[in-house]
């Protein structure tokens, strides 16, 4: 999954480390009040805990394995923002300490890996939160399904970013085709483990849950005395609706991201897809020799070659989220200005 | 400003998950006193202790009520960083207090939050290390530390903020005979008021001629140590077991 | 893996590329696989310039070439794609002993490997001649925001607490007669880690209560004492330089 070195081209590069140094500086503004509460340990633990996790592979299929990314886990957890500087802080130790994935790749992998995830996950996860029973369980289902959309569409946005920026002409249609058949099996396994850690959360502390902070129950306070009384409980921080905002920047990136694939499947195809199927094939049989969780990191990178397919998306993303910001201004202008007048 | 080392009245307190942990706690530890605080797990002493300075309970935002009073002054938000530099907290795991990348910035942590930089930070870090027998290891990283180590130089974080109580968590726990010996003889050698959970009685009655007994959020017995292990009947109604062969009114205690 | 996850891939030594501050190194990490990566793939001379240069690189800072070549092992992914584009790629074709394949794919597969692997030896250089702490201090000294410094030195500090953990679980499971395979297998793990959350995430708030008690306002002290001396900055610098000079050249006379 870790894109290295060399594998986009320079100003693909340099654009995906533009959208991660502005998504870590807005996410870094955003988490601030959430960090000073919960303490930075906080967020450091759950980076170590999405690193470690990463290191476990689970079977996809076909004897290949997958592993989790963890982006839509980690909003539900501790929040979209707080979850994009995990993320990031993940690729940035396994970039720097672990020698994996490049360092002029970095921009690129925070872009697919810890952006586009963790977006496009809490995204779903509020939406489908609307429509579920307000209690904090719900937050269970809605994550499955963030955890399992967000992996897809982190491969779709690979393919959108090599369709700009790959050094090499090669059929986009099918390459989007095995990218987002594959991480659909991914995003299986990822909505499989996302499910059962966030039910285990809900059930020893759901007062964890960033997501379903605002769902939670009264408390009952029996005081020295044997009386009881009804009293709101501790909330630190509040889930804030970012939900407009967050909605119009995940609509917009989806927009493109459909556009670009769309463009893609156009793309004049030289090849036969049985090829393209037998070489995607071979690259994913490879990834099953690292069947031992956690044996050694060299042999846990080799588990990210069935992955190797997810990528990152480039401009697509950039003009993404330029577009959703935009509009996420405007609409919170707008809003204001609502609320003034009335 | 005088007044008893640790005066609490009435404490009540529920997580924010709901689950109330106490319910109603009295208590009152004068300065220069060992006690030791007993009780079954679960029955609410890390959570009391973690009130003693100001990091739950209301004071912190949490739900709860009742009076706290440190060196016979009112817990309050404004004397937040004074209680935290008298109250040093040792916790259980040395894991969880140890979260620098060496030794020497975590010893250095809480000195460094009191405002001392330079060689003052530098003298108080020494001296910390010093007093748990640590000062060779001021450059290792602490996971390459052994668990009893750890633990001292646990203890050193706090020394190193000149605390007046020092509260500590189930400080023998996981420790080697040699290691919970080293660590009785460190702390035996304080001159702070002591307040220690434990499940390790022997050390109990070794260390502190007090006890409080706490169960189910309360505390059920406050008496001295030697007495209260004593007791068979209020030890067996509170689930603490004597170690096998153990007679609590044979062995010498600190009393003199 | 030799020692535990929070060393990163220190390889203790004593070399003149070991002692430089890491700030210079990072940098100097940085402008060297940028020069690489903006050399265009048919000029073969400039990547075994390149190549020379990291060779000289682990030669001065005394690492075993043996756990160079392991570490490679990260790579292993793009391996496998690159070796796949001669066979997917669309343009003109060769022959190559009767197997189709397509030059430009043969090119970029070229590009690939090659950009990949002297990026990733020269981060191995960087990681194995950098401590942990070295490197937190650093990206300080480089102006990383100080809430995501903080973020990385707990991770950092977490990474073999938490690892430790996860191996305990695998070793409990396994002792229980569990061998892996299939059906259940995702069962298993999923509720490991989920298990492992909750661990992670209250040790995290049990952290926050510990610097609390010790006086924690919401900074943390800095890490680093003294910045880099010019020299050190020439001399970490010298071999990216010549990089970016045989990068230039390589624009010029290759094209």
């Amino acid at each position: 999954m870790h894109v290295p070195d060399g594998f986009f081209d320079a100003p693909t590069s340099v654009a995906t480390g533009l959208i991660a140094a502005g998504a870590v500086g807005f996410s870094l503004q955003r988490a601030n009040r959430e960090i000073r509460e919960t303490g930075p340990a906080l967020a450091g633990l759950t980076a170590a805990f999405v690193f470690a996790v990463q290191m476990v592979n689970f079977p996809v299929g076909a004897g290949t394995s997958g592993h989790l990314l963890g982006g839509a886990l980690a909003a539900a957890l501790v929040g979209p923002w707080s979850a994009v500087l995990v993320m990031s802080t993940v690729l940035l130790v396994q970039g720097l300490l672990f020698a994996d994935g490049g360092l002029t790749a970095l921009g690129t992998n925070i872009t697919l890996m810890g952006l586009i995830t963790v977006l496009v996950g809490y995204f779903v996860i509020r939406t489908v939160l609307q429509v579920l029973p307000k209690r904090v369980g719900s937050v269970v289902p809605a994550t499955t399904l963030g955890a399992l959309v967000s992996v897809p569409v982190a491969a779709l946005a690979f393919t959108g970013l090599y369709a700009i920026g790959g050094a090499v002409d090669i059929p986009l249609g099918k390459l989007a085709t095995a990218m987002v058949g594959w991480h659909i099996l991914v995003g299986l396994g990822e909505a499989v483990i996302t499910a059962a850690v966030l039910s285990a959360v809900v059930a020893t502390r759901p007062d964890l849950v960033y997501a379903a902070r605002h769902l939670q129950p009264d408390l009952v306070l029996v005081d020295a005395d044997g009386n009881s009384s009804t009293v709101s409980p501790d909330r630190p921080i509040a889930a804030k609706p970012t939900g407009r905002t967050l909605g119009v920047g995940i609509a917009a990136t989806l927009l493109v991201a459909g556009v670009v694939s769309l463009f893609a499947s156009a793309h004049p195809d030289g090849l036969e897809f049985v090829g393209a199927r037998l070489g995607f094939d071979g690259a994913a049989k490879d990834s099953a020799v690292a069947g031992s969780p956690l044996a050694d990191y060299g042999v846990s990178g080799i588990g990210n070659a069935q992955v190797s397919g997810a990528l990152a998306g480039i401009i697509g993303v950039l003009v993404t989220i330029a577009v959703g910001l935009t509009i996420a201004k405007v609409a919170s202008l707008r809003s204001s200005r609502a609320d003034k007048a009335a | 400003m005088s007044g008893p080392s640790i005066h609490v009245e009435r404490l009540v307190f529920a997580y924010p998950d709901g689950r109330q942990a106490l319910f109603g706690v009295d208590f009152t530890i004068q300065r220069g006193e060992r006690v030791a605080l007993l009780g079954p797990n679960g029955a609410g002493k890390t959570t009391l202790v973690l009130h003693l300075n100001g990091i739950l309970g209301s004071v912190a935002g949490g739900s709860g009520s009742g009076r706290i009073q440190i060196g016979g002054s009112d817990l309050h938000r404004e004397h937040l960083p004074e209680v935290r530099r008298k109250v040093g907290l040792v916790f259980q795991d040395p894991d969880d207090q140890l979260f620098m990348p060496t030794v020497r910035d975590d010893v250095a942590f809480g000195p460094a939050n009191l405002g001392l930089r330079g060689a003052d930070l530098e003298a108080r870090v020494h001296e910390a290390l010093v007093q748990v027998g640590m000062q060779d290891h001021a450059d290792v990283a602490p996971h390459h530390l052994s668990y009893g180590q750890r633990r001292r130089v646990a203890v050193a974080t706090v020394l190193a903020m000149r605390p007046e109580v020092l509260v500590l968590d189930e400080p023998s726990s996981n420790l080697d005979p040699a290691s919970r010996r080293e660590l009785a003889d460190i702390l035996s050698g304080l001159d702070v008021t002591l307040l220690m959970i434990t499940h390790d009685l022997p050390y109990a009655l070794q260390l502190c001629e007090r006890s409080l007994l706490m169960d189910d959020g309360r505390i059920v017995a406050d008496g001295s140590t030697r007495d209260l292990l004593g007791d068979a009947h209020l030890m067996s109604a509170h689930r603490l077991e004597l170690p096998y062969g153990f007679d609590p009114l044979s062995v010498p205690g600190p009393e003199r | 893996m030799t020692g535990s996850a929070g060393d990163g891939l220190l390889v203790v030594a004593d070399s003149r590329i070991h002692r430089l501050p890491a700030q210079v190194k990072i940098v100097a990490l940085f402008v060297f696989v940028l020069a690489v990566v903006s050399t265009p793939a048919g000029v073969f001379w400039a990547f075994a310039l390149y190549g020379a240069l990291l060779v000289w690189c682990v030669v001065l800072a005394k690492l075993p070439p043996l756990v160079v070549m392991r570490r490679l092992a990260v790579e292993t992914p793009f391996v496998v794609f690159a070796l796949v584009l001669p066979f997917v790629a669309t343009g003109p074709r060769v022959e190559v002993l009767g197997v189709s394949l397509s030059q430009s794919g043969v090119l970029g597969s070229w590009n690939v490997l090659a950009k990949g692997t002297l990026g990733v030896v020269a981060a191995i250089v960087l990681s194995a001649t950098t401590g942990p702490r070295a490197l937190l201090a650093g990206l300080e000294r480089l102006r990383l925001p100080s809430t995501l410094v903080a973020i990385l030195s707990f991770m950092v500090r977490y990474l073999s607490v938490v690892s430790d953990d996860l191996q305990r679980m695998r070793i409990a499971r396994e002792s229980r007669g569990y061998r892996g395979g299939r059906a259940g297998h995702l069962k298993a793990i999923a509720g490991g880690v989920g298990a492992l959350f909750v661990r992670s995430f209250e040790r995290g708030e049990r952290v926050h209560l510990a610097m609390q008690s010790r006086g924690y306002t919401g900074r943390m002290p800095l890490l680093s004492e003294s910045g880099a001396a010019r020299v050190q900055w020439v001399e970490g610098l010298a071999i990216s330089l010549a990089a970016v000079v045989i990068a230039v050249t390589a624009r010029v006379v290759g094209l």
